[in-house]
């Protein structure tokens, strides 16, 4: 074989610095949003159960003659839900499943940062749910009849990207300490699921469970995040709300820059364990 | 700091500390790797041969920077491994036997890109260079497959492609061709012979425990057991180590209580490993001189043994490893697989 044939010869400069953060995110995001289409099985699992539990709920509102609004609010949570499931599944056990599939070890041999990863996820994961929540707030405002009256789009943007935000970068966190505390992913995973969607409030308003076990349950962004929504969407949600949008939004923020850099610190304390002592990198398999 | 070295280490050693998780006091340690020193210059291919377990795994991870040594130094690239990773992650890749990564729901081509990306490489570059690859390794017609739909084989070719696509300076192959059949492993071979003979500063090091790839592939080999370098040298050097003996094969009946030990007993006779086979048994010889084979073949008439057939052969890498270690690699595996953890 002749050196022309090779058509690798010549070197080619690449990328480093912000760009190659970049790159790096893109290229990450790319398996999520592409990839996750392919596998059309989600419009099953994904809006047509989604839009079941909402449905019992919604009978449930109506059987007990709950206001209207409680239906709007389901529809919403059912929406929200699926962020919730996609930062659950997707986001916090995902280097879980990296570690077990062996990209773990490339994505920290690589020249990138392991941040760029972790963002490149969380964008994927928001725009792939992005749809999929489309999706079934479309479905179900169409079979329930959901009647929205937006008070302010400004702060309804504001508040929504403020709490896919501080969610998905509570994400990021939890995916470094599913993998630092070893145990078998799922099982986290299904620990967190249900007690989430009393306390975040997911099918009525969070204020009926009580300031304190509300307060508390802020800690999750979607249980502020909800209840902003909610209140900026339908006439009475302000009434039927848990604090002030104003200050939702800031605290949101606040949990927002407090997730992203506990992940980033968890992140950098996890690949350094991990090179110390050998075995979080390894596969079970 | 040698500048012509790609790969320098000193006194390397790992050892894993095992808590055992009910009674967290206790502790047991393993040594994986001990006192290796290597010097690998730019543009080798260089060769770690040994069983399972022997410790070419944990050797490869520290010298890809995502494993610290517990004593000694390493430098890849001139660049210390746990000082300056960030220095030393650009100019490397690995690839490992087996491995299941990237995506099953992408395709080909887009996990290559992918990963790629990873590397800074400029995307059309990256996609002109997924194209060149695939078809020299033989692979440009699934390009568009997903890889959940490639077979074990064409898995591997992906993997291999997608460790060459960065044109990395220092590659590492952890047992490539591991669960490949006779074809894909022959393919991969001649790619990575390919690559070396187009790019001569580039260096790669490759462990294996297949002595056929190591001989045939290798400029110089290290022969690793239990975490420690046993002999490094090329496999003509190696294999002319025991030119000075001679070595017979001989397939025989039933050995009816014949041992090594007992054969070793003879004059002459430096070695006699014995291995069933199916309706008989396998005798490997390593004689002084030609000279005590008769007597060998006077004790297999004493027992009963009849000869099936006789060879005398060339010494091969397994001569030197069984030489070095004292038992075949096969048995060796078989000894570091019970002492796993």
């Amino acid at each position: 074989m002749s050196r022309e044939a090779w058509a690798l010869s010549a070197p080619v400069p690449k990328a480093t610095g912000w760009q190659l953060f970049l790159k790096t995110v893109v290229a990450r995001a790319y398996p999520r949003v592409v990839g996750q289409q392919r596998e059309r099985s989600w419009i099953f699992f994904d809006v047509f159960l989604s839009v079941l539990a909402i449905s019992a709920y919604v009978f449930v509102y109506r059987a007990i003659g709950a206001p209207e609004e409680y239906v709007g609010f389901v529809i919403v949570g059912g929406a929200m839900t699926a962020f919730w499931l996609n930062v659950l599944w997707s986001m916090s056990s995902q280097l879980y499943w990296e570690k077990e599939s062996g990209n773990l070890a490339l994505y920290i041999m690589a020249p990138n940062s392991m941040m760029a990863i972790l963002l490149g996820m969380a964008l994927g994961g928001i725009i792939a749910t992005s749809l999929r929540a489309l999706v079934i707030l479309l479905v179900g405002s169409l079979i329930f009849h959901v009647q929205y009256a937006v008070g302010s789009i400004p702060a309804l943007v504001i508040i929504f990207l403020l709490t896919l935000t501080a969610l998905y970068g509570l994400g990021m966190m939890s995916a470094s300490l599913f993998l630092l505390w070893g145990r078998e992913a799922w099982h986290l995973a299904n620990l967190a699921q249900e007690p989430i969607y009393l306390l975040s409030g997911f099918y009525f308003p969070v204020k009926n469970l009580g300031f304190w076990v509300a307060a508390v349950a802020s800690i999750i962004p979607l249980t502020l995040g909800l209840d902003g929504m909610r209140q900026l969407l339908f006439p009475s949600g302000a009434a039927l709300g848990f604090l002030d949008v104003r200050i939702e939004i800031v605290i949101l923020t606040v949990l927002s820059v407090l997730f992203l850099v506990a992940a980033r610190a968890l992140l950098g304390y996890m690949e350094r364990k991990a090179i110390r002592e050998g075995r979080l990198l390894e596969s079970r398999r | 700091m040698n500048t012509d070295l790609a790969i320098e280490t000193h006194n390397l050693g790992r050892i894993y500390t095992i808590r055992n998780r009910r009674e967290r006091r206790v502790r047991r340690e393993i040594v994986a790797l001990q006192d290796v020193n290597l010097q690998i210059p730019r543009g080798e291919l260089f060769g770690l041969l040994g069983p399972n377990g022997a410790g070419k795994t944990t050797l490869i991870k520290i010298l890809t920077t995502l494993l610290a040594p517990t004593s000694g130094w390493a430098r890849v690239a001139g660049y210390d491994v746990v000082r300056e990773p960030q220095k030393i992650r650009p100019r490397i890749n690995m690839v490992s036997g087996g491995e299941s990564s990237g995506y099953g729901l992408l395709t080909v081509r887009e996990n290559l890109w992918m990963f790629a990306q990873f590397y800074g490489l400029p995307s059309r570059e990256a996609n002109r260079r997924i194209e060149e690859l695939l078809r020299r390794i033989g692979l440009e017609d699934r390009i568009h497959t997903k890889s959940s739909d490639l077979s074990t084989g064409l898995r591997q070719k992906m993997n291999i492609v997608r460790g060459f696509l960065t044109d990395p300076e220092i590659l590492f192959l952890d047992e490539p061709t591991l669960g490949l059949d006779v074809n894909a492993a022959r393919d991969v071979r001649r790619f990575v012979r390919e690559w070396l003979d187009v790019h001569p500063d580039r260096t790669v090091l490759l462990t294996t425990h297949y002595m056929v790839e190591a001989d045939e592939l290798c400029d110089r080999v290290a022969i690793i057991n239990q975490g420690q370098v046993l002999a490094c040298d090329s496999p003509e050097n190696l294999k002319r180590r025991l030119e000075r003996d001679a070595l017979f094969e001989i397939e025989i009946t039933s050995p009816n209580g014949l041992t090594g030990a007992i054969l070793e007993a003879i004059p002459g006779v430096r070695r006699a490993l014995l291995t069933e086979t199916n309706g008989g048994a396998r005798l490997d010889l390593t004689l002084v001189a030609d000279s005590a084979l008769p007597d060998v073949i006077s004790v297999l008439t004493e027992r009963s043994v009849r000869v099936r057939h006789l060879t005398k052969r060339e010494p091969t890498l397994e001569d030197v490893f069984v030489e070095l270690v004292g038992k075949p690699m096969a048995e060796a595996e078989k000894r570091e697989d019970e002492d796993e953890p």
